[in-house]
Parts: structure tokens; sequence; C-alpha cells
């Protein structure tokens, strides 16, 4: 026998299931006046700094159809790439942003959709920068361990092209899949992410 | 010590596989390439901090938070535990999201159809934040099993949803909690997804008879175990600070 090493494991994944909404959103399935508002909702305010921008797009399966149960979580930095957390060591970030958000994909489209600011910049282990991006993690019915993965922004080239994460990517085909179009929809500079979970256009997921 | 280095990686035999085909939805929800494993950048180190006073007084007691008329039917309960991490160090701070279906098996939620009665005192959700020691609990009643399509007769064993927010977006995870001595728990397709017959375990809540609030409510202990981190004693320091 031997000494033993760390005490514990991590409890394991099981799937989120149809039903998600009731315990993240339940004032959007009709369960009212247990909590005001559903967390995540929101995540800007009047004050908050860094360029208004929207993302929006739908989550496909492996036949190309859009889920209607899914549920998005995004996370990020603010405009000058600080996270608003306590595990942030370079600086305080925007006290009016908090660069965590929430959203039900529509019932009836699967469509999400999050009003945000556009990230700035974050070092990468070995002080290069990354490319902006934001974190985004999935979860569904059918899905048994939530999914990580990024979206990069398609008016970044130059920094996409140097982002050591991106580079990582051994299937230069495959970067494509992580990087929103940005367009102008009702004055508002608008990026579409699409995810595709399985099939030709799969969107590279991290094991992070 | 400190622990302010990366996560120990995910062990990926421990969690369910994505592609499990006796949980029929699975197979095409589950992509086909191999994960890009991703050393732990500033954006996975980091995560959302959710304050106390996000949270109201009712959030962890089911039995009163959508009540109308009296309280739900049903086995009144108390769960409770301890969130920790690999380490076995308490995580404080932790924001739980539960929600189940009500004694009956029925889930309040627009798109669900089982004819089971909906019950008008209880909504089924809940959330509770962990004390310094990494502690919660909340007050609810037993969930029912309920039949559900995949195969033409199967049915999930009595059990209990969990969102859990550690201190980190890379601690992010959503489980299920079971009960003990449920022999349904080794016929459902969700929980087989599991490979490892201790980490299905890991999931199953004791039965505490020595918490049970007499002449009240039984009690369940269950605790969540989040990734842990390494030493910054063992990490890579490329630009020499």
């Amino acid at each position: 026998m031997v000494q033993k090493l760390r005490l514990l494991k991590e409890s394991p994944s099981q799937t989120a299931g149809p039903y998600v909404h009731i315990g993240t959103n339940p004032n959007w399935v009709e369960i009212t006046g247990v909590w005001q508002e559903d967390l995540g909702l929101v995540l800007v305010d009047p004050e908050t700094k860094g360029e208004r921008i929207i993302i929006k797009g739908r989550v496909f399966d492996g036949a190309g159809d859009p889920l209607k149960d899914a549920l998005i979580e995004i996370w990020q930095a603010d405009a000058e790439g600080l996270y608003n957390s306590p595990q942030e060591k370079r600086g305080k970030a925007d006290p009016h942003f908090v660069g965590w958000g929430r959203q039900p994909a529509d019932g009836m489209t699967g469509e999400y959709r999050f009003e945000t600011i556009k990230p700035g910049r974050a070092p990468y282990k070995d002080g290069r920068l990354m490319a902006p991006h934001i974190t985004v993690w999935i979860v569904a019915r059918g899905i048994n361990t939530g999914l990580h993965t990024r979206m990069y922004f398609s008016d970044e080239e130059a920094a996409n092209a140097k982002c050591p994460v991106l580079a990582r990517i051994a299937h230069k085909a495959r970067v494509p899949t992580l990087v929103a179009t940005r367009a102008e929809e009702n004055g508002l500079p608008t990026y579409t992410f699409d995810i595709h979970i399985q099939g030709e256009k799969e969107t590279v997921f991290f094991d992070i | 010590m400190s622990d302010q280095g990366s996560f120990y990686q995910r062990d990926r035999s421990w969690h369910p596989l994505a592609f499990t085909p006796s949980y029929k939805t699975s197979v095409l929800r589950s992509p086909q390439h191999p994960l890009l494993s991703l050393e732990n950048t500033i954006s996975e180190l980091t995560g959302p901090v959710f304050g106390h006073d996000k949270l109201g007084p009712l959030d962890n007691d089911l039995l009163r938070n959508f009540a109308k008329t009296g309280d739900p039917i049903g086995q009144r309960i108390v769960v409770y535990g301890r969130v920790l991490d690999e380490n076995a160090r308490p995580v404080p701070g932790a924001l739980l999201e539960f929600w189940q279906a009500n004694a009956g098996g029925r889930y309040r939620h627009k798109k669900e159809t089982y004819l089971a009665a909906i019950d008008p005192n209880f909504g089924g959700c809940g959330r509770v934040i962990t004390d310094e020691e990494g502690r919660y609990w909340f007050r609810t009643i037993k969930p029912g099993a309920y039949p559900w399509p995949n195969g033409v007769n199967d049915w999930r064993p009595a059990h209990i949803h969990f969102s859990v927010f550690g201190h980190a977006f890379a601690q992010r995870l959503i489980t299920q909690m079971y009960f003990e001595g449920d022999p349904m728990i080794w016929q459902d397709p969700i929980v087989a997804t599991i490979p490892d017959k201790s980490a299905i375990e890991q999931l199953v809540a004791a039965l505490d008879r020595q918490n049970t609030l007499p002449m009240d409510a039984l009690a369940y202990k269950f605790d969540i175990v989040l990734r842990g981190r390494r030493s910054t004693m063992f990490e890579n320091h490329m630009e020499g600070n």
C-alpha cells in the first residue's frame, strides 16, 4: 500500500433534462411569484463601459434541427479584458458588468439572444493575448455533460489569427465554427453564433 | 499550499460519455469529434459570484415558496450536505439551484404532458448559497417516479436536479440526486449513462435518521464535489513571475 492521494472524485454529471428551466428560469415557464426575476437575463446597465452588441443563434442537433429546449450560458471579460471575479488578480473589472448571462432557447424557433458588450482581450498562460472571446456553455436534454465552447468575433481577424487558443485547433477548417459573423440589425452590431453539436459543421468543443 | 493553479483535468471515465444509445436523445446531441483539451486560461479560472442579496427568504423552502392554499402533498424531507472540491475543501458561496417533480412525478412545465396531477401548492424550484463551511440545506417533498418516452416503459427513479456554480466557470456542473434504497435507480437509462458503479453511488443521497426532524420530516444527506485545483507550486511560470 501507498499513501492516499486526492481524497474525493468530482460528482458525475447528469443531463439537465427537458425541464431545466423550472430551476433556472422559473418565470419563463410561468412559475411566477417564487423569485422576482430569472438570473442572467440582463448583462448591461446604462453605465456599463464598452460597445453594445447582440449575440444570437441556434443550437443544432445531428439531424440539423434546432434544439428548442437548450439552455445557454455565457461568461466573458469586460471591455478592458478583465473578469469580474475574485480570481481576477490583474485589476478591478467594471463594477457595472458581471459578465455572466443565461438564456433559454426559444421554445418555438430555438433561437437564443444576449444583449451584452464586446469584451477586451485577456492573456493566455504565457502572457500572449488571446483574441476577444466569450465562453459558452450549453446544456439540454440528451446532453449528458454540459458542452464548453468559445465564441470569437468575425471583425477581429488579426487578433484571431494570433490567438494561442485558436492556434491549438489542428484542423484549420474547423476554426470558423467558433467565429460569429457580424451584421447590423436595428442599429446594433449583431453577431450570429450557431452551434452545431454534431455533423459536418460540428462546433469545436473544449475539455477545459 | 494555496490552490490557485489550474483545475485537475475532468475524469471523463467517471462522467457519462456523450454518446449513450440507451438514452436515445443523446444520439443526435453528442459531438463526434474529440473534445479539444485546453489548459485552463483566465477565462475558465474565473467565474461569477452570486451574493446572498439575490435570494429571498423562501428560496430554500419548496414546501412554502409556491404554496397557495396549504402545504404540497407528499413526504416532507430535508435535503442537506456540503459542496466540497476534490481536495476535500469546502466551497463557500456556491450557488445551488434545484428543480424536481411533485409527489406524483409531475413537473410544473408548459411542455410536460404526463397524466399525474399538478399540485397547486408546489412549484418545484429552489436555490441556496453555501455558507462558509460549504454547507446548504433545503426543505421539500420527496418527488415521485415517472414514465418518460425513451423505451415504451422506461421510468425515471425519484430524483432532484442540481445546478452548481463553484468559484470558476471550469467547475460548472449539472447533476441529479437519487434516494437511498430506490430499486429503480438501477433500471434507469439516464443513470446508466454513467459507466462506473461507484460514480453512480456518489449521486445517491443517504437517508439520515440522526437528523430526521421528529414528527416532521425525513432527512437526506447529499454532498456535491466540484473540481479541485492544483497547487501553484506545480504550475509553469513561463513569464518568470
